[in-house]
């Protein structure tokens, strides 16, 4: 069946939960995305941008020296670490920034985490050229001052956002609080597969090539298809976009969330892991909340996996059993990060080092004719500080 | 009382409604009996209790901040429906919330303590038409009125739906945005009002977002609106006097009083 239905339902979870004046822009939104991701000349401008802008398509890299220290399955790195900006987060941008421009928007906003995503906006707004605000958390801000000054230096506006828990959560808050007031001129470009239908599909739409870049690779290099696929989950864009490709198929899509301080102690991101049903930011999806249904804090070194909800088709795939969810702690992501770091010369984003970490232990335990795929969805530049903080190495 | 019958008898006395808003458990629950109170005093002809949400996206920065102060100071749905309950007025009251509150506790429970508690409307700003079935059914079930949002942005198309199950009043929102209160207010309000007019003349319209003073809901009324709605205007009274709630009940009273007067004589 092809997911989602009409109304933006994965069975039970998705839909579009959504202030009534924002429903007519959804619903342009939807006509836009449907009419265009068709078209073929936006199509041929869209393949221009991943190819010649973002770098496509990324390696899929065999990480043998990781793979003869752990001693066990194959371990593979899809390197999304090397898109342009250093995230997978352009694969979304340039779509949705290309739409934007078609559908006649003058300006685009964004959230942002771990300033990936803002950084990945900037990058396309610049590369459509359409005007660009990023709502960033002022705790964020603090965690990412790199990402922060890139997105000024690619003529971003950066928005600080003092609400709430100053995190992702509430810099969507006010992006949706600002879209509601200028809907008329400004495209909302959401970073993950979260938010009201037809979000969780169009970004979904955006990311897939991931996966069907990674399956003419590996057999390529393989002729058959990998056993597992492991990548982080924050909402799940890039665990989505490496999986879809797969869903049909015999291969195990396993998704790793934030433990943080480890999920007995409160103090995590692993929604799929720990949380329970019900409607943020648009969507029906699993969530941190409390039984009352106020949203929890959540907590993660990574920010960008720092978020109490996730995206409906994820919630819908892990209820189902389709997506295994696994959680790693921040002290095992850090442990991963020094690991793939020194033994690959490849320095991970830390929510990147949470997938690896997590195929790290699976591989252990499988044998050497079985092959797993991580997605190494960015890189870690942008976290060097917080590792060093965390290490207790001054900078 | 049935918030249609209010509208009625204002209509019957040639006056518009004062649809009066506080956020419950703000600046802590043991106030919002008295500051209600103040609301009454003052003439309010329908109040609007808010159950605050961690994350409401459709509210400017007043009402974000009574929310945060409410949960801070322990409000929650159980606290809401009891407080709800003390609020022995005989004009209607409605509940404002945030639609996973109201999936948390459970549709129909929630309903049921709406009624028990003396709520005669619901109002939830992230609940479209689209999905709103299942609520709308406990609302039937249980005579509380659900009351939808409609904004400059709604079509015809939508605004027929919307009206095919409208009930109590209409939220009409006067601008584009979120909740709070504005210097200047927009005229472009009174083509929205002509349009659901000449679509349904029989729903009460009630106009929010953005009205403080007297000549805002003079002039909405003069365009055509049997209401209006204010509640930014006095949450910033209260969060002004948070340590002197008897001086924020007096302004609450006397604003309230103003704006009431505003809606005679329309």
């Amino acid at each position: 069946m092809n997911m989602p239905d009409k109304h933006g339902k994965f069975i039970e979870y998705g839909g579009k939960f959504a202030p009534e004046v924002l429903m007519p822009a959804i619903e342009e939104l939807e006509k836009g995305f449907k009419r265009y991701v068709k078209d073929p000349g936006f199509r041929k401008e869209l393949d221009y941008y991943l190819k010649e802008f973002a770098g496509r398509p990324t390696p899929l890299y065999y990480a043998r020296n990781l793979t003869e220290k752990v001693g066990g399955a194959k371990i593979y790195l899809k390197r999304e670490d090397l898109v342009h900006g250093g995230s997978h987060k352009l694969n979304n941008t340039l779509g949705q920034a290309l739409l934007a421009k078609k559908m006649g928007k003058k300006r685009i906003i964004a959230e942002t985490g771990a300033g990936q995503h803002g950084v990945a906006t900037a990058m396309a707004a610049s590369a459509a050229g359409i005007e660009c605000e990023v709502y960033m958390g002022t705790e964020d801000i603090e965690r990412q001052k790199l990402n922060v000054f890139r997105m000024d230096l690619m003529d971003a506006k950066i928005i600080p956002v003092e609400s709430g828990s100053c995190t992702l959560k509430d810099a969507i808050n006010e992006a949706m609080r600002d879209w509601l007031t200028n809907v008329e001129t400004t495209y909302y470009l959401i970073g993950s597969i979260v938010g009201p239908h037809p979000y969780p599909l169009m970004v979904r739409e955006f990311q897939k090539i991931i996966g069907e870049e990674t399956r003419k690779q590996i057999i390529d290099k393989e002729g058959v298809l990998p056993d597992y696929i492991v990548a982080c989950v924050g909402g799940g864009s890039n665990a989505i976009g490496i999986s879809h490709e797969f869903l049909g198929d015999e291969v195990e899509l396993v998704g790793v969330e934030a433990g943080g301080k480890g999920i007995e102690s409160g103090e995590h991101g692993a929604t799929l892991s720990a949380g329970t049903s019900g409607v943020l930011h648009g969507t029906y999806s699993k969530l941190l909340q409390d039984k009352y249904g106020q949203i929890n804090i959540s907590y993660s070194i990574a920010a960008g996996l720092d978020y109490p909800g996730v995206g409906p088709e994820l919630s819908y795939l892990a209820e189902k059993g389709r997506l295994k969810v696994a959680s790693v702690t921040d002290d095992e992501a850090l442990e991963a990060f020094k690991l793939l770091s020194r033994v690959e010369g490849i320095v991970p984003a830390l929510e990147s080092a949470h997938a690896v970490y997590h195929a790290v232990e699976m591989a252990k335990e499988l044998d050497e004719d079985k092959t797993i795929i991580v997605n190494l969805s960015g890189r870690g530049d942008k976290d060097v500080f917080v590792v060093a903080e965390a290490l207790g190495v001054k900078l | 009382m049935k918030i249609e019958e209010k509208f009625r008898e204002l209509q019957e006395k040639g006056e518009g409604a004062l649809i009066g808003f506080v956020t419950a458990g703000d600046p802590t629950p043991q106030d919002t009996v008295d500051i209600v109170d103040s609301l009454i005093e003052g003439g309010v002809d329908i109040l609007e209790l808010g159950l605050p949400f961690s994350d409401p996206i459709a509210d400017g920065v007043v009402i974000q901040k009574a929310s945060e102060r409410s949960l801070k100071a322990g409000m929650n749905p159980d606290t809401y429906f009891r407080i709800a309950g003390e609020i022995t007025s005989e004009i209607p009251k409605v509940c404002l919330t945030y639609y996973n509150l109201v999936l948390q506790r459970g549709l129909e429970r929630f309903i049921v303590d709406c009624q028990n508690s003396g709520i005669s409307g619901l109002i939830v700003p992230d609940l479209p038409i689209e999905e709103a079935t299942p609520l709308l059914e406990a609302c039937r079930k249980h005579d509380v009125d659900f009351i939808f949002l409609v904004a400059p942005t709604t079509m015809e198309d939508r605004l027929q739906k919307i009206l095919g199950e409208a009930s109590g009043f209409l939220y009409v929102v006067s601008v584009l945005g979120v909740t709070g209160a504005r210097e200047g207010f927009s005229k472009a309000i009174n083509p929205t009002l002509r349009r659901i007019k000449k679509l349904s003349p029989e729903i009460p319209l009630a106009v929010g977002f953005g009205i403080s003073k007297p000549e805002h809901v003079k002039g909405v009324l003069k365009a055509g609106a049997q209401g209006v709605i204010v509640g930014s205007a006095f949450v910033k009274i209260i969060e002004g006097n948070r340590s002197d709630i008897r001086n924020a009940k007096e302004k609450i009273k006397e604003l309230c009083r103003e704006l009431k007067n505003a809606t005679r004589n329309k």
